[in-house]
């Protein structure tokens, strides 16, 4: 069994690496709209007032506000639900922001098919494919709570835009406050030779958890967490492929333009070899309980074992 | 102290036709437009420092309609944030003075990206918002068209401005009455500007956008406004100062040919000697 060491949303992880940064650093403004308790916002306006705004529904706003404190001085961070904070506001996140290369930091709640109930139009599937297209921007995809305040903190000291995927529901924490984390820099979870399952955000864990299957099996599985989907860690993809000479990705997003795109890109250009993409597959979601979505949408260790033995047969 | 402002009015527009001659491309009708409203402000109303544009004490202009670049460029030249003569790379291979506004290419005095239109103004909030947390007097100004207040991103900022009572932040319409596709009450109808602004809970200032005296009332007024923030709605006329491009639709993006822009810098010679 993979080790859990608790169960807890990521999106806090998002809220409490603000709070950090504000006791750290008084040029953090935080900026929301009207979801701020949704997106675990609330505690940094609780504690500082004085740099918490909230514009109300009106994420063009929002984005151009950010834009101004960013010229202002500030660190601004703003965040909402990922389709609306990276959707509606897109030209703002592209032609402001990116192409005056300011340093404002967008965080992404309620990412990917777990979201549930609320449906299709509260799913954010298409983030990460609209984000890492715009020149500048960097992509993180955390994995757990922990990773997700790392993730935070260190957007902080980078300069320029980032986007930060996080989400509503409870996920296991299998990282550790001690456990490296560097924008930009893959980590290997699990070594093995057969195959490499390079995953990003909540398929780390399902990743992690399709090795244990395998490894019954006599497959010896390597599992990498590509956290840094822009810039992404081309070396640990090559070296993978090197070593594995086969590769199954997986994300909680659509396929097209996504995180197994972007690993792709990487394979196809310097060391081509089978790849299997575990995402979604061109479809929208639709409501029900999360984890019957992540099964139904076949987003879940038992789908990725498939696809490692798929992609065996085509070494 | 007008005859100084009104002299560099017109060397600014000599400036944009001849920029825009050398370039063969660009924006005549909006920048001839914009001219006074920005002279007035960087030549009499705004904190700037050209050896400093970066200075934190400064004021901040964000041109929200990019495409009158042009002015704002010969400007900044006329400020030395840099030679005159870079005025002609204007749209050349390599050149800091893109089509418009880039603020990646380090020309100095260019505070964003600008000319997708609509955004300028939430900049502009967000700027104003910045000064008054840190407790700083520094004013902001955000130039916009009239075409531009089409845009919905406009109407979200122009309700934030109003509900963080940001008294720094002055709003200025060109109001040419004029677009890409013809007159602005034709393609899609803005008015009434006055009371919308007004209903959002805005100070009004209405103005003729040439007479400079007019505008250095409403730049004065502007900064005793308290609570509020200010918009200057400025009737103005698009390509002012060249007599066949006058509230003419088709000179918005569109260059004259070489026996025009003499003619035009013939008329802008003998306007400027007549003074």
């Amino acid at each position: 069994m993979v080790e859990i060491f608790e169960r807890k949303a990521t999106r806090f992880g998002f809220g409490k690496g603000l709070v950090e940064l504000g006791k750290r650093d008084p040029n953090v403004f935080v900026l929301g709209a009207d979801t701020i308790s949704s997106v675990a916002i609330n505690n940094f306006k609780e504690i500082f007032p004085d740099r918490f705004l909230n514009v109300g529904i009106a994420e063009t706003n929002l984005l151009g506000m950010a834009a101004g404190l960013a010229i202002a001085g500030f660190i601004p961070f703003v965040s909402t639900y990922g389709v609306f904070v990276t959707g509606r506001p897109w030209e703002q996140i592209r032609t402001t922001i990116c192409y005056s290369n300011l340093n404002v930091k967008i965080g992404g709640s309620h990412s990917g098919i777990m979201v549930g109930p609320d449906g299709a139009t509260h799913q954010a599937l298409e983030d990460i494919a609209i984000m890492r297209c715009i020149p500048r921007m960097k992509v993180i995809v955390p994995c757990d709570f922990i990773e997700t305040k790392k993730a935070v903190i260190a957007s902080a000291y980078v300069d320029g835009p980032v986007y930060i995927r996080y989400g509503r529901e409870n996920t296991p924490i299998f990282t550790k406050n001690d456990s490296y984390f560097e924008i930009g820099k893959a980590n290997t979870l699990r070594d093995g030779k057969d195959v490499a399952i390079m995953a990003s955000g909540t398929m780390v864990y399902e990743s992690l958890s399709a090795a244990e299957i395998l490894e019954k099996k006599g497959i010896k599985v390597k599992v990498i967490n590509i956290h840094t989907i822009k810039p992404i860690d081309e070396k640990a993809i090559i070296n993978a492929a090197k070593e594995c000479g086969a590769i199954v990705t997986a994300e909680e997003h659509q396929i097209y333009g996504g995180f197994g795109s972007a690993v792709a890109e990487v394979l196809c250009k310097n060391f081509p070899v089978p790849i299997e993409m575990i995402g979604i597959n061109d479809r929208f979601g639709e409501s029900d309980y999360g984890a019957n979505l992540m099964k139904r949408y076949g987003l879940n260790d038992i789908s990725i074992a498939e696809a490692v033995l798929k992609v065996l047969k085509r070494k | 102290m007008f005859l100084d402002l009104k002299t560099m009015c017109t060397r600014v527009r000599r400036d944009i036709i001849k920029m825009l001659g050398y370039a063969n491309s660009g924006h005549p009708g909006g920048s001839l437009s914009s001219v006074e409203l920005i002279v007035s402000l960087y030549f009499k109303h705004m904190k700037f420092n050209s050896r400093n544009p970066q200075d934190p004490k400064r004021d901040y202009f964000i041109l929200s309609k990019g495409h009158a670049c042009p002015a704002l460029y010969a400007v900044l030249a006329h400020l030395k944030c840099f030679n005159i003569d870079e005025l002609y790379t204007l749209r050349k291979t390599g050149s800091r003075l893109q089509g418009h506004p880039a603020k990646d290419r380090g020309l100095p005095g260019i505070e964003v990206s600008t000319g997708s239109l609509g955004y300028g103004l939430s900049v502009g909030v967000g700027i104003a918002v910045g000064m008054k947390q840190a407790k700083k007097s520094n004013k902001v100004y955000v130039l916009m068209g009239d075409g531009e207040q089409q845009e919905g991103s406009i109407w979200e900022s122009v309700m934030a401005a109003a509900h963080f009572k940001l008294d720094n932040l002055c709003a200025i319409i060109d109001d040419n009455g004029l677009q890409i596709d013809g007159a602005t009450k034709d393609i899609m109808n803005i008015e009434p500007l006055n009371s919308k602004y007004r209903a959002f809970g805005w100070n009004i200032i209405e103005i003729n956008g040439h007479n400079l005296n007019e505008i250095n009332n409403a730049y004065t007024k502007f900064k005793k406004e308290k609570n509020k923030p200010t918009v200057i709605i400025a009737k103005t006329i698009k390509g002012k100062g060249i007599h066949y491009m006058e509230n003419l639709t088709e000179w918005h993006g569109k260059v004259p040919s070489k026996e025009l822009i003499i003619k035009a810098l013939k008329e802008i010679e003998v306007s400027s000697s007549m003074k």
